[in-house]
């Protein structure tokens, strides 16, 4: 696990129930940086949650810089943890995150392809962005 | 208000699903809607088919086919004392809804042609929507819809508007598992005869929660699901008046629904039989039947009563919610409290009410029309059985309370 991934299960070791784990990643959610609305197009929504997800992606000297957004506040949470681990390295990296830490911090649950809320197809499109950006570079 | 439940805890004892913990908290199971759990004698039917009387029917003169052949037709007679239907062979043995709706659909579309209508409500589940988009696609009839009113309820006005002699089929649902809503089946019904058109009701949601009586409300096709109704999966009903069967065509083509092949061609069984292709779902129907008989035993009525004291109870307990906005205030509603927290998308509601082992249904409810006429992506429903309690419901206003404080 990355330091990052380090830091984000130890931030959630703290909490001790359900409740105090879900206030954190709603106060997650609502700091999330906005989104260019010229960026929430219809191209860059992903399909199969039940909540609206907007991905997007730019890769300025190699590094990927991903912005979000989301209609649910759930959701903007865990995009923003997702966030947290990619932003700013290297495409050939990303491509190849197993995201670890969602095991450690117990969401590993909502990564199921038939959960509604869509974190798996996320994750699918953060890695279909840094591996087109890595063919590219 | 009192809060009573009319029907005893011990029916909690025929559901051992019902007694487990989700995320650490007793299960509450509020997604009734979408499908109910299964007393221990439809299990038991089930299970007892399986290890005692399995054979296929109609086929053997051998004892166990005997057997089998007895059981589900016992099964389809039982199914016909539930919906009060004249004659056995007007119970059609389908998937569910869905294939029922498909199945008419299919048929009608030897008898339309372009100029001729279909009339069909703006509050339906999409299975009784898209066949009836792919028929008017198929024959070039035109598409009429019956509007909502604000309240979720049909408006009357414009649908006797919308009625004329072009219009061959009318397409609505009894109650709707969005809203909750009870159309006026019976009053609709007449309308539609007295210029002409067939009627088509979706039963999903009315069948397991009150008394469905077809003659009665003289429609012509009434469709609905086993697993809403205490039955297996799998299993369902299409009732048709026998006139109406004997005009459509077979909806599938294979064993069992044949007089006479040649290789040239062939004819039909009759009814029922010749709607139902292949081997059926025989131990679904044995479920279902035995289902049919557990609601009787428990009482229509009683569950009826049950379900609508509850309903009223925690309707009125959930609007001390702040924020909280209710989707379906007809007067007449059943079983169904459809709802969002303002400043809330359902979906996190929904997520939060999960942790706390509380199990509603959130989104659209296979009714993305319904929920573009309020402009909102989706609801939180949640939605009653003759097991539901009165703490299930104190369960549910607790956790929406928690989730409103925690997300506004
Ligand atoms: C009103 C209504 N119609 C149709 C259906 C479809 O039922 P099934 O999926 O069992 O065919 C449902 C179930 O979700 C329903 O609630």
């Amino acid at each position: 696990m990355s330091p990052i991934e380090q830091d984000i299960v130890d931030e959630f070791d703290l909490f001790d129930d359900w409740m105090a784990k879900y206030d954190h990643l709603i106060a997650l959610g609502k700091d999330l940086p906005q989104m260019d609305p010229a960026h929430k197009t219809e191209d860059n929504l992903i399909r199969g949650c039940q909540s609206k997800v907007w991905l997007y992606a730019e890769c300025p000297n190699g590094l990927l810089h991903f912005t979000a957004d989301s209609d649910a506040i759930i959701t903007r949470g865990m995009v923003a943890l997702l966030l947290r681990v990619v932003q700013n390295r290297p495409a050939e990296e990303v491509a190849r995150e197993p995201f670890a830490f969602l095991n450690a911090i117990g969401l590993t649950s909502h990564l199921s392809p038939t959960r509604a809320n869509g974190l798996a197809s996320m994750v699918k499109q953060i890695k279909f962005y840094a591996l087109a950006y890595a063919a590219n570079t | 208000m009192e809060p009573r439940n009319l029907l005893p805890s011990s029916l909690l004892d025929e559901f051992p699903i019902l007694k487990q913990t989700i995320n650490g908290r007793p299960l509450v199971y509020l997604d009734n809607a979408a499908t109910v759990q299964k007393p221990l004698c439809v299990l038991d039917a089930v299970d007892h088919y399986y290890r005692t009387d399995n054979a296929n029917v109609h086929r053997g003169v051998h004892t166990l086919s005997q057997r089998a052949t007895d059981s589900f037709e016992a099964a389809r007679e039982q199914l016909r004392m539930h919906l009060n239907a004249a004659h056995t062979h007007e119970i059609l043995w389908t998937r569910g809804t869905t294939e029922g709706v498909n199945l008419v659909a299919h048929g009608f579309r030897t008898l339309l042609q372009p100029g001729d209508a279909l009339v069909i409500s703006t509050l339906e589940h999409h299975s009784n929507l898209v066949p009836w988009q792919m028929l008017a696609q198929a024959t070039g009839a035109e598409l009429r819809f019956i509007p909502l009113l604000d309240d979720g309820s049909l408006d009357q006005d414009a649908y006797a508007s919308l009625l004329d002699r072009r219009v061959k089929l009318v397409a609505f649902n009894h109650i709707s598992n969005a809203l909750g809503t009870v159309n006026p089946v019976r009053d609709m019904t007449a309308q539609a005869h007295a210029v002409g058109a067939a009627v088509f009701v979706d039963g999903a949601q009315a069948v397991p929660h009150s008394t469905v009586d077809v003659q009665e409300l003289d429609v012509d096709f009434y469709a609905f699901s086993g697993h809403k109704m205490y039955g297996p999966t799998g299993m369902g009903v299409l009732y048709g008046k026998t006139e109406w069967l004997e005009r459509l065509p077979p909806f599938m083509g294979g064993g069992e629904m044949i007089d006479q092949v040649r290789l040239e061609g062939s004819t039909y069984a009759g009814l029922p039989f010749k709607f139902e292709a292949g081997t059926p779902h025989i131990a679904g129907a044995i479920g279902l039947a035995e289902a049919s008989r557990w609601m009787h035993r428990v009482g229509l009525e009683r569950i009826a009563r049950h379900e609508d004291e509850l309903l009223r109870y925690a309707t009125a307990k959930l609007q001390s919610v702040d924020g909280i906005r209710f989707y379906g205030t007809a007067a007449h509603k059943a079983a169904v409290i459809s709802f969002n927290l303002d400043g809330a998308h359902p979906y996190d509601v929904g997520m939060l009410l999960d942790q706390m082992g509380i199990a509603v249904r959130t989104g659209q409810h296979c009714t993305q029309p319904i929920m573009d006429r309020y402009g909102i992506p989706g609801t939180v429903r949640a939605s009653l059985a003759a097991y539901t309690t009165v703490e299930d419901l104190d369960a549910l206003v607790d956790g929406v309370q928690k989730a409103a404080r925690m997300l506004l």
